[in-house]
């Protein structure tokens, strides 16, 4: 082929670079589209509750994704520091998904019901008073800030849209639901419901953390 | 997958293989000459049109085969397994075997013992050390001298009491501590004598008379919990009022605070968490700690 009939059509260049580099994207990305593994809940994934939406959302705007993970990825030593691994069917209510890229901190994808609620709001208020190491900002503002419960309401109706099928009641009281909780209840309650769904506990193949070794 | 999601991905990554290879070839043709582009620069610089190295060139051809080996082997290939028959699921339930076979060695050697003798063996209490700084560390600190709110583990103070077993079981089952919000119920004077009266219990330079009114109110709500003589009660984790040890800090601010709101204390419990003999190494550590 003559090159450089490519190389002086600027048009054509385009055309065929973006077909080179579609196929990538049409063999890794198109299919999965269409995989019910990725775009159907894991077997047992709770709904949130409106608090845990409120709270996860306080997790996103106070940039929690950019030191935490969720995502325990299918090591053995990820699984046995943290739980089960990870699937894509536990993400699929999640818009956008809070796998993160970077651990400054620890992965927080299975750390719900392992400390207290106490000890949660101690920790962000300031992490040092019990862990005298850690190098995480304190978030004493969130124990002050209420959340507004139409906010709420409106992301309930806005995660509805694009596919989480919150109960039409859920949504209509969340705003009772949320009525008088701070931030920082919310951010907790999100915490303590990241755990894994019922049927990846129940797996033998994915032990629970202990890290004895 | 279904089949045609299988052929789709097939076709395209086979298809472009087998392209970037006749690319390769269709280029790798043609002679070294000195006909150039028509590009000139700086007077004298030419841009002649020459066919890429071939040692270059064969770079480009072994990555083809590469993937091509890789495919074969590997799962890749839409529907298609790879002849080795590898998937990440196997390979972390294989590496979790070879784990877990490391830990029955290590654990079976204390089986037969129980955490208040496994307490006076260095190999336990090791792995005991190991397990505590995973898991019970971000409370309790990693010296296990707790902090506000978390228990001191070395200080022979017991909530619910110190024996190998209770400390088993707290592990296991965890515990949750209700201190009810009493002082809202109270007058401004009771509550001001009570907090002076459990701040200042050995302390005789108390006036008598808060003390009196202030164990009036104790002998009405406080006693149930914390017997009559304030030394608490192990079976509901009732703290001891008398020793100076304070879980949320025994200044009158302090004790003012957990009557007006209560406390909550809860030890989650870590059964689905720590294996059985998990619980019982660190049992033992945490029992050691107390014991000198």
């Amino acid at each position: 082929m003559n090159h450089e009939f490519i190389e002086k059509n600027v048009v054509w260049l385009g055309v065929l670079i973006v077909v080179a580099i579609s196929f990538g994207g049409l063999v890794e990305i198109v299919p999965l589209m269409f995989q019910s593994s990725v775009t159907q809940p894991a077997p047992g994934l709770p709904m949130r509750t409106a608090l845990q939406v409120a709270g996860r959302d306080v997790y996103v705007h106070e940039g929690c994704y950019n030191c935490h993970s969720q995502m325990v990825r299918g090591l053995h030593e990820e699984v046995l520091r943290y739980g089960p691994r990870s699937t894509a069917g536990e993400s699929v209510w999640d818009h956008p998904f809070q796998w993160g890229s970077k651990r400054t901190g620890p992965d927080l994808a299975r750390v719900g019901g392992r400390y207290s609620d106490d000890w949660h709001i101690t920790h962000l208020m300031n992490p040092r008073d019990v862990v005298p190491e850690s190098n995480m900002p304190s978030y004493p503002w969130l124990a002050e800030q209420m959340l507004d419960g139409d906010e709420v309401r409106a992301e309930m109706v806005a995660l509805k849209r694009v596919g989480v099928p919150f109960p039409d009641d859920e949504i209509e009281g969340a705003a009772a639901a949320v009525a008088g909780k701070t931030k920082m209840d919310a951010l907790i309650a999100f915490l303590q419901s990241l755990k894994a769904p019922a049927a990846a506990q129940a797996d033998a193949t994915a032990p629970a953390a202990g890290g004895a070794s | 997958m279904s089949t045609f999601w299988s052929l789709f991905i097939i076709v395209i990554s086979v298809g472009s293989m087998l392209g970037s290879l006749w690319l390769l070839f269709s280029n790798a043709r043609g002679k070294m000459s000195t006909e150039d582009t028509g590009h000139v620069w700086d007077d004298d610089l030419r841009e002649n049109n020459n066919p890429l190295p071939r040692w270059w060139l064969n770079l480009f051809v072994l990555t083809v085969i590469f993937a091509a080996i890789y495919l074969a082997f590997y799962p890749g290939l839409g529907n298609f397994a790879g002849t080795l028959g590898w998937t990440s699921n196997k390979q972390l339930a294989e590496r979790l075997q070879v784990v877990e076979a490391k830990r029955e060695a290590l654990f079976s050697q204390f089986r037969d013992q129980d955490p208040g003798a496994l307490s006076k063996n260095a190999a336990a209490l090791s792995l005991g050390r190991d397990v505590f700084l995973n898991n019970c560390a971000g409370c309790h600190g990693a010296d296990a001298k707790g902090a506000v709110g978390f228990p001191n583990l070395t200080d022979h103070d017991w909530l619910y009491g110190g024996t190998p077993e209770t400390i088993v079981a707290t592990i296991t089952n965890g515990r949750n501590g209700m201190m009810p919000a009493l002082g809202p119920s109270m007058d401004k004077a009771t509550l001001d004598a009570v907090v002076q009266t459990v701040a200042h219990w050995n302390d005789p330079k108390l006036d008598p008379a808060i003390r009196e009114k202030g164990m009036a109110q104790f002998n009405i709500t406080c006693m149930a919990c914390h017997g009559p003589t304030g030394t608490g009660n192990p079976i509901l984790g009732a703290p001891n009022l008398t020793d100076n040890i304070w879980l949320y800090g025994g200044s009158t601010d302090r004790i003012r605070e957990t009557l007006m709101k209560g406390r909550q204390g809860k030890m989650p419990p870590h059964q689905p968490l720590l294996s059985a003999d998990e619980i019982k190494v660190v049992a033992a550590y945490v029992y050691s700690l107390s014991q000198n």
